[in-house]
C-alpha cells in the first residue's frame, strides 16, 4: 500500500505564523466583508486589507477601470476612509475571522504619516502584521518611495524602531534593480517584500481620442504581468534571505506554483478575485494535491526549487 | 438577501433580432431573490478571455428561470452570444440595489413613470411586472423605429406605452424626455423610474428636480469586481463618491452630482 503524506502548508513570516501560505491581495479584497458570501474566509492564510491613509482619501477622478488584454489597469487612487474609521468600522469584522490581519499603509504627503500610523496599529492586538504601500501607482507621484534604494532603506529603517509586529515592505515592479530595492527592505529591518504592485500603464480610446482612466494613467494588473512578476520573484530570491510575498496575475493553481518555484514563501491572489472569489481556496486545495502528487511533505521543499533546465 | 456565485444552467440563448438576444437560465436562489434594477454578473466566456465579468441586469423571473435581455456589442456580450442551451454559466447574482418601488405598487389617481432608452427597457421591464396592477406608463425612446424595444412586451403587461425616436419614424419626434415633459403636462406622475445614457439620464433628473416628483436611475459603470470590493466603478454623489454596483445601480436623482 502507498502511504500518501499529509502536506504542511503553513510557514512563518518574520514572528507572523500562516497556516496556509495563500492570501489576498491589497485593494482586490476591499475589508473581506465584500466577499463573506462567496466562500469561507476563515480558510485564507491572511488577509491584506485595502491601504489605509492618515485621513480618508476620496480616490481619483473616475472612470477607474479599464479591461486591457490578458488585464486591466487601475487607476482608484486609494479611496479610503482614513485610519480612525478603518479602526472603527472595518476592523471588528476582520477580528472576528480570527485569522491573521495584515494592514497596509501609505503615506499622501509625507513620510511621517507612516510613524503616526504604525504607532496607532502598533497597539491592536487584531493587527498580526504592517505592510508598507511604498509603491502605489496612482498618487500623481513623480517618484515612488521604493524607486529609490536609499528612500526605501531610510523608511524601513525609521518605521522598524517603532513596533515588533511583522513588517512587510511591497515594492513596485517600475525599477531598473528591484533586486537593490528588496536588498534595501531587508537591510532596514523589513520581515518581508511583497512584489509586485501594478505596473504602470496607460490605454486610449482611438475614436475619442481620450484617455480610458479619468486620471490618464494607472497601474496594470492579471495575467499579463506574471512574467514580469515572477522573473522578479525569482531574481530576488537568489539575492536575499527574508521571505518574499509573491503576487501578479495568480490565476490558479499552475500560476500560483510558479511563483513557489520562483522563490515565493507565500502568495497574494489580487485581480483574479474579481473573476472567481472563491480563486484563493482553490488554489489552496490545489497546492495540497500537487504536494501529494510530487510527495513533497513541507512546503519549504517547494520554495524556490527551480531546476536548471538541462537536469 | 443573498448574494451567490454559481453554475447555472442555460435554458436558451436566442436571437430575437439584429444583435438583440434573450438568455434565459436556471438558478432557484437566484430567481427567488432577485429585486428589479439588480444585475447578475457573467463569466462569459471560457477561461480567462475576456478577464473580467460583464454585467447584465435581470429582465424577467418566471419559478426558478431568469432571463437576461441583452445586446452583443463588444468581445464579451458576442461570447456570452455563443453560449448554448445545455451549458453552465458562471454567474455572481443577484447584485447591487435595485428600485424602490414600495410606493408605485400602492399608486392611485398618479403614476408610475418608466422612462427607458436603448437597452434601458431591461431592467425596467422586470420593475414594470412588479407594479402592473398600479398601471404604470412606459416612455421608450430610441434614434430610430427599428432600435425601439420591448414595446409589446410592455403592453401585454398592461402598460401604457408611448414612444419617442429621434428622426420620427415612430411616435413621438424627438428625445424621449421631451416626451416625458409632455407627458407630465396631462398626467400626474408619482415617480419616475429610469435606465439609459447617461445624458438622458441627466435630463430626467433635471425634469424630476422643476415638477418635484421623485426619480430613481439606474447607471452604468465599468465594472471590474461587482461586488464592491475594488471601488472602481464610482459615480459622484452630494456624499462623495458611491459605488456602482453595490449601492447602485440605481441612484435617487436627488443623490447625484452630474
Ligand atoms: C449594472 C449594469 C447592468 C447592465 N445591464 C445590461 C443589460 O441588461 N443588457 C445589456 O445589453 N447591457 C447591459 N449592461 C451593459 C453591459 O454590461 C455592457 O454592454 C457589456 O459589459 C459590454 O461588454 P463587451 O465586452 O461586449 O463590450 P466592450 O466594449 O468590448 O467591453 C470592454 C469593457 O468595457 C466594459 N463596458 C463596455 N460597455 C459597458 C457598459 N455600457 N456598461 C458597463 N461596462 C461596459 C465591459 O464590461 C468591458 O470590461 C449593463 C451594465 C451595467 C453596469
Ligand atoms: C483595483 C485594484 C486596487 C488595488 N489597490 C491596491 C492598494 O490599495 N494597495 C496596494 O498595495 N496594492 C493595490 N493593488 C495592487 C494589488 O495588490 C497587486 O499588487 C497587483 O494587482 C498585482 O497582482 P494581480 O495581478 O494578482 O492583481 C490594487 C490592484 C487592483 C487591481
Ligand atoms: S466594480 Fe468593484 S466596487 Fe464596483
Amino acid at each position: 500500500m502507498v502511504s500518501q503524506i499529509k502536506p504542511n502548508l503553513s510557514i512563518k513570516i518574520g514572528n507572523l505564523d500562516l497556516k496556509n501560505p495563500v492570501m489576498v491581495a491589497s485593494g482586490t479584497f476591499g475589508y473581506a466583508e465584500e466577499f463573506k458570501d462567496f466562500m469561507d474566509l476563515k480558510k485564507l492564510g491572511a488577509i491584506v486589507t485595502k491601504t489605509i491613509t492618515l485621513k480618508g482619501r476620496h480616490g481619483n477622478l473616475p472612470p477607474r477601470t479599464c479591461e486591457t488584454p490578458a488585464g486591466m489597469l487601475n487607476s482608484i487612487g486609494l479611496e479610503n476612509p482614513g485610519m480612525d474609521k478603518f479602526i472603527q468600522e472595518k476592523l471588528p469584522f476582520l477580528k472576528k475571522l480570527a485569522i491573521p490581519i495584515i494592514v497596509s499603509i501609505a503615506a499622501e504627503e509625507s513620510p511621517d504619516e507612516f510613524v503616526t500610523l504604525i504607532k496607532q496599529l502598533d497597539k491592536l492586538a487584531e493587527v498580526s502584521a504592517i505592510e508598507l504601500n511604498i509603491s502605489c501607482p496612482n498618487l500623481q507621484k513623480d517618484k515612488l518611495i521604493s524607486q529609490d534604494a536609499g528612500d526605501t532603506f531610510k523608511l524601513v529603517s525609521a518605521v522598524r524602531q517603532l513596533t515588533q509586529k511583522c513588517l512587510i515592505t511591497k515594492l513596485s515592479p517600475n525599477v531598473n534593480s528591484i533586486v537593490d530595492i528588496a536588498s534595501a527592505a531587508q537591510n532596514a529591518g523589513s520581515n518581508a517584500v511583497a512584489l509586485i504592485n501594478t505596473l504602470g500603464g496607460m490605454s486610449i480610446d482611438v475614436n475619442k481620442r481620450v484617455p480610458k482612466l479619468g486620471s490618464w494613467v494607472g497601474g496594470l494588473s492579471g495575467p499579463a504581468i506574471r512574467p514580469v512578476a515572477v522573473k522578479m520573484v525569482w531574481e530576488t530570491y537568489n539575492k536575499i534571505k527574508i521571505p518574499i510575498i509573491g503576487m501578479g496575475g495568480i490565476m490558479d493553481i499552475e500560476s500560483a506554483l510558479e511563483f513557489f518555484i520562483a522563490g515565493a514563501t507565500a502568495i497574494s491572489i489580487g485581480t483574479a478575485n474579481f473573476i472567481n472569489p472563491r480563486v484563493s481556496l482553490e488554489i489552496i486545495c490545489g497546492l495540497k494535491q500537487y504536494m501529494v502528487d510530487n510527495n513533497i511533505q513541507n512546503l519549504s521543499n517547494l520554495i524556490g526549487r527551480l531546476k536548471a533546465c538541462k537536469e | 438577501m443573498k448574494t451567490v456565485q454559481t453554475k447555472a444552467k442555460i435554458i436558451s440563448n436566442k436571437k430575437i433580432k439584429e444583435n438583440y438576444w434573450h438568455l434565459e437560465f436556471e438558478s432557484a436562489i437566484i430567481a427567488k431573490n432577485a429585486l428589479p434594477g439588480q444585475f447578475v454578473n457573467i463569466r462569459v466566456g471560457h477561461g480567462f478571455v475576456p478577464l473580467l465579468r460583464r454585467p447584465i441586469s435581470i429582465y424577467a423571473v418566471k419559478g426558478v428561470k431568469v432571463k437576461l435581455f441583452y445586446q452583443a456589442v463588444g468581445t464579451g456580450t458576442q461570447s456570452l452570444s455563443q453560449r448554448k442551451s445545455g451549458e453552465l454559466l458562471d454567474l455572481i447574482g443577484p447584485l447591487g440595489n435595485g428600485f424602490d418601488y414600495r410606493q408605485a405598487v400602492k399608486a392611485k389617481d398618479a403614476r408610475s413613470i418608466l422612462i427607458a432608452g436603448g437597452m434601458g427597457v431591461a431592467p425596467l421591464f422586470f420593475l414594470a411586472e412588479k407594479i402592473k396592477t398600479s398601471q404604470p406608463l412606459v416612455l421608450i425612446g430610441a434614434k430610430t423605429q427599428k432600435q425601439i424595444l420591448c414595446m409589446q412586451e410592455f403592453k401585454k403587461l398592461g402598460c401604457t406605452v408611448k414612444l419617442a425616436t429621434d428622426d420620427g419614424s415612430l411616435g413621438f419626434k424627438g428625445k424621449v424626455t421631451d416626451l416625458l415633459k409632455l407627458v407630465l403636462g396631462q398626467t400626474k406622475g408619482l415617480g419616475l423610474f429610469s435606465c439609459g445614457p447617461r445624458p438622458m439620464l441627466k435630463r430626467v433628473s433635471e425634469i424630476s428636480c422643476e415638477n418635484k416628483i421623485p426619480a430613481q436611475l439606474s447607471l452604468e459603470e465599468h465594472l471590474a469586481c461587482g461586488t464592491g470590493a475594488c471601488l472602481g466603478c464610482v459615480v459622484a454623489t452630494k456624499s462623495g463618491y458611491k459605488r456602482v454596483c453595490k449601492d447602485g445601480p440605481v441612484f435617487s436623482s436627488k443623490e447625484l452630482t452630474w
